[in-house]
């Protein structure tokens, strides 16, 4: 059922965190967060979800906000929406995977809504950001009553639409490290359409090359929508690491990436047509994230 | 739950008083008699709803109304400026790119914002920026044809 009003709920604005957490505790299971809707308001219409308060976390500065965090690494606050991370030449510059998805992520209308902490909370397999941050040894910093921890992004997802965060702790950044240089990553999404699609299939590529640019010496590959969870697949990394990045040694790993996923066939695509293109999308973002580093 | 909340809209401040269920897209349109932003698919698909908040191009069906407070909101009525109609407007009705005239000013106000940060975009640049915004009438040329042409107008200025 879907209907265009939403129904009716009491709704709060805090302004801290603390106060944020202080209505959860107060109100529990008949209150939820609100970011930037574009999940959550949909979800309502469809009738799927009707909290009967929303305690929204727009107007919390703290969360907020895109920051070199001192050492060439980037911080960027949850609130952050989607628009103002394609806009960043912080991102851009230290986390172009990143600035890859949201380019392909809704559309402009929506990005200047959706938040990166949404992607990442509603937990869905196809999140867009996630496989990227995964490349990119990124880390959350979630916030709870019981205080703060860190999780690894790859950490943070444990089932479709599950993630380890708890209902009272607030997902407040994202924490991505200092490039290693000479490193790069790249993210391609495969969609059935040019925009305003969810991902067939997601790849995030990460490399590092020695002093000299000739030997992969790390890599990082996260593949997105082809199994419960966003995934690393250490095997195909094994197989970049101490090799030179040619068109062989691509084309080997590629193969075996599209072997390791473990995707569903859906209304969307079938699980032979994903793992076929996982081994497309791979050799295509390990392809260009080298092009990246060696220019 | 109604809340009492300031609404910056096209330059003037609107004091109203609404329930806090209530979209953006419903209080323009009810509230506040500002029906040139139209309702279509009120899940964020289709654009025919956009507006400008703080000159970004927004799906005002997926704003809560009170979440807009505080913002500036540009709708299709506050492009024209006395009577005379903004470049892309022009250039919309030069290129014949209205037919139903549904979608244009979702359309309008998407190219307007893309324009704004992208003075001298390519064709397929423009694609991509209205790729949020669907027309089942034109086949979407003409549309594409008057944002280039509204360009090349907004940069001899």
């Amino acid at each position: 059922m879907f209907l265009r009003r939403l129904p009716k709920f009491e709704y709060h604005a805090p302004a801290s965190v603390a106060e944020a957490q202080g209505l959860m505790t107060k109100y529990g299971s008949e209150a939820r967060f609100i970011a930037g809707g574009t999940d959550l308001l949909i979800a309502m219409k469809k009738r799927e979800a009707a909290p009967g308060r929303l305690i929204s976390l727009g107007n919390i500065a703290a969360l907020k906000g895109i920051a070199d965090d001192g050492s060439g690494g980037v911080q960027i606050g949850a609130l952050t929406t989607l628009g103002e991370i394609e806009r960043s030449p912080i991102v851009r510059k230290g986390a172009l995977a990143l600035c890859d998805a949201v380019e392909v992520m809704g559309s402009a209308q929506v990005r200047s809504l959706a938040t990166i902490g949404g992607n990442l909370c509603s937990g869905v397999p196809s999140a867009d950001t996630a496989p990227p941050l995964i490349a990119l040894k990124a880390a959350l910093k979630l916030v709870g009553p019981a205080g703060e921890r860190q999780v690894p992004v790859e950490q943070f997802f444990t089932g479709p639409k599950e993630t380890v965060r708890k209902a009272d702790e607030i997902l407040a950044a994202i924490l991505i490290p200092k490039p290693e240089a000479p490193s790069a990553g790249c993210y391609l999404k495969l969609m059935r359409r040019h925009a305003m699609d969810l991902a067939l299939v997601g790849v995030a590529a990460w490399l590092k090359l020695d002093g000299g640019k000739k030997v992969c010496v790390e890599a990082r590959i996260a593949l997105g929508a082809v199994a419960p969870t966003p995934i690393r697949v250490a095997e195909v990394e094994a197989l970049l690491v101490n090799k030179t990045i040619d068109a062989g040694v691509v084309a080997e790993a590629a193969r075996i990436a599209g072997m390791q996923c473990r995707p569903i066939s859906d209304v969307r695509a079938s699980l032979e047509y994903r793992c076929s293109m996982v081994e497309v999308l791979t050799r295509r973002a390990v392809t260009e994230a080298h092009r990246r580093i060696i220019g | 739950m109604k809340r009492d909340i300031v609404l910056k809209v096209n330059g003037s401040a609107y004091h109203v008083s609404i329930e806090t269920h209530r979209t953006l897209v419903e209080v323009l349109r009810e509230t506040l008699g500002l029906t040139g932003t139209k309702k279509s698919c009120s899940e964020g698909e289709c654009g025919a709803c956009t507006v400008l908040v703080d000159g970004k191009p927004t799906a005002s069906c997926l704003l809560l109304a009170v979440a807009a407070e505080g913002k500036e909101i540009t709708t299709i009525e506050g492009l024209s400026q006395g009577g005379k109609l903004d470049p892309v407007q022009e250039a919309f009705v030069r290129q014949t790119a209205i037919q139903c005239g549904f979608c244009t000013p979702g359309m309008v106000m998407a190219a307007k914002a893309f324009l704004d940060e992208n003075p001298e975009p390519t064709a397929r640049a423009v694609r991509k920026a209205i790729s949020g915004n669907l027309c089942r009438c034109t086949g979407y040329q003409q549309i594409v044809d008057a944002i280039m042409a509204a360009a090349e107008t907004m940069r001899a200025r």
